[in-house]
């Protein structure tokens, strides 16, 4: 993926204006995933798989095409099936790749207390730091989309990469390399969104879904990874796709203004305790009369 | 404790056994620790702490141990003291006059008992904070287990373990206050147990007075 330094300034020997000055050249990347042409093969599970080193885990049956209930810490990709049923009758099987949204406003940076475990790089990408993760799980209450998990192995939290180390060499992720019906698209944030929104249209003017819509959601701020959904107005439906994803209000209650009031109290408690001693002073008893006192009287 | 063991040679009184003054600092050295491992989560500018004190890791992973043994010392705490630490109706006169106290005109203070209601407050306040961040605690110790449905007990935890943490804080930087630079005598006697008489007599009259009845009827 070039970065911004690689943006061209001047060409030699053209005519006219610079081609391409002032487009986006990629500096923020975005996952598109149009889960109406997602056929559930799978393929991006062990594209996933095999990119990061892992390998596949046990499967848990439960009624459905699902390869497990949720992500794990070393499954980053799942996609989750839900046979629904449509308001005539007619049977859907909703599938949506699961994985991490990228936000712009990361719950899960949020919450962390490790100097550098979690780092949010200038084109989106959220990336856990495992050698500064110091395994409390903070992050996982900061994010709304279940996706942080702790291995109790390795004592740390793990999560999709958005394979950093490929697109910092100018590759997809390993998961869009592997889509065979072309659902996973990726590329800039602004390119996504047109294309995202043009199927969006698509869908509602020639294929009859009315509530088709592009999934990224502003209360995380968007998103580096956004969905086309038959159905954009019950996210819900697809594996469990929050309606308003924000970072949870306790989390925020916690980083902000109960961290200012906490300061402010143990600043000024001190500074408080200090002024006593300076005002007041100790409690001193005095000794040596009381003593000779006591002696003469008692035992 | 026979009532006659409160008096020791040379016009010394025993304030604390050793069996109190040892559970005082397995509480008090184990809230220390949370307290220096808690700060370095609280704040980024206060990371360091938990480095120094063996990174980041180990100090997450100690954090929850450490805090099982200050809920054992709260606990043996509450067995020892809860008796002593009951609200008495003469309470409410000593905190009508606490203005007295904080400008140090103990004259005009009512005495006090074995405990003060300060010191009553100190106890009650660590007890109850202690059950909130033993409870929070445990929830935030193991986030693995707690399935997605359940994730509003972590977002709960999240807020209330710094909270009842930061209760503590306010009650421990009094208590350190008051038992080292201002109430001079107190720090020893957690130290090596004992007081002399005109403290006793100064700082907790109506005990010193009851202890004096019952070793005179005893003789």
């Amino acid at each position: 993926m070039p970065s911004a330094a690689m943006e061209i300034r001047a060409i030699s020997g053209h005519a006219g204006s610079v081609p391409g000055a002032g487009v986006s050249r990629d500096y923020d990347v975005c996952k598109l995933i149009d889960v109406t042409t997602c056929i559930g093969c799978k393929a991006c599970e062990v594209a996933c798989l095999e990119w990061n080193g892992y390998s596949f885990s046990e499967t848990v049956f439960n009624n459905s095409y699902q390869t497990m209930p949720e992500t794990a810490w070393n499954y980053w990709n799942l996609i989750k099936f839900n046979e629904y049923e449509q308001a005539d009758g007619r049977m859907m099987l909703l599938m949506r790749k699961d994985q991490c949204m990228h936000c712009e406003e990361p719950g899960c940076l949020e919450a962390c207390p490790a100097d550098g475990a979690i780092v949010q790089y200038a084109n989106g990408i959220v990336d856990f730091q495992q050698e500064h993760c110091i395994g409390c799980g903070y992050c996982m209450s900061g994010c709304p989309f279940n996706i942080p998990k702790f291995s109790s192995e390795a004592r740390k939290v793990f999560k999709c990469t958005l394979c950093v180390d490929r697109v910092s060499a100018g590759l997809e992720p390993a998961c869009i390399k592997s889509c065979p019906t072309g659902c996973l698209h990726f590329g800039s944030k602004d390119d996504m969104k047109f294309l995202a929104e043009k199927r969006a249209k698509q869908l509602r003017d020639v294929s009859g879904f009315k509530d088709a819509g592009v999934y990224d959601p502003s209360g995380v701020g968007g998103t580096h990874v956004m969905y086309v959904l038959h159905d954009a107005s019950q996210p819900e439906l697809y594996g469990g796709l929050p309606k308003d994803p924000h970072i949870p209000w306790t989390v925020q209650l916690w980083k902000h203004p109960l961290k200012w009031i906490g300061n402010f109290g143990i600043i000024a408690g001190a500074i408080g305790i200090f002024a006593h001693y300076l005002r007041f002073g100790p409690k001193i008893v005095k000794e040596d009369e009381k003593e000779k006192s006591n002696q003469g009287g008692k035992q | 404790m026979s009532s006659e063991s409160y008096f020791l040679p040379n016009g010394r009184v025993l304030r604390y056994s050793y069996h109190e003054r040892m559970i005082h600092w397995m509480a008090g050295l184990s809230y220390v620790y949370l307290l220096l491992t808690g700060l370095s989560f609280w704040s980024p500018w206060l990371f360091w702490i938990a480095v120094v004190l063996g990174g980041g890791t180990i100090s997450r992973e100690l954090h929850s141990w450490v805090g099982l043994i200050f809920v054992l010392a709260t606990w043996l705490m509450f067995r020892m003291w809860s008796s002593q630490m009951k609200e008495t109706p003469a309470d409410k006169a000593w905190w009508n006059a606490i203005g007295h106290y904080i400008r140090n005109e103990d004259a005009q203070v009512p005495t006090a008992d074995r405990f003060n209601p300060g010191q009553k407050l100190l106890f009650w306040g660590f007890f109850w904070c202690g059950i909130i961040l033993l409870v929070t605690g445990m929830v935030l110790w193991f986030p693995n287990y707690i399935p997605w449905q359940l994730n509003f007990l972590k977002l709960i935890c999240v807020i209330l373990h710094p909270i009842a943490a930061l209760v503590t804080i306010a009650l421990f930087m009094i208590h350190v206050y008051m038992g080292t630079a201002m109430e001079r005598g107190a720090f020893g006697s957690v130290i090596r147990g004992d007081v002399s008489r005109a403290w006793m007599e100064h700082h907790h009259r109506t005990w010193y007075e009851h202890i004096l009845k019952s070793s005179s009827a005893r003789k």
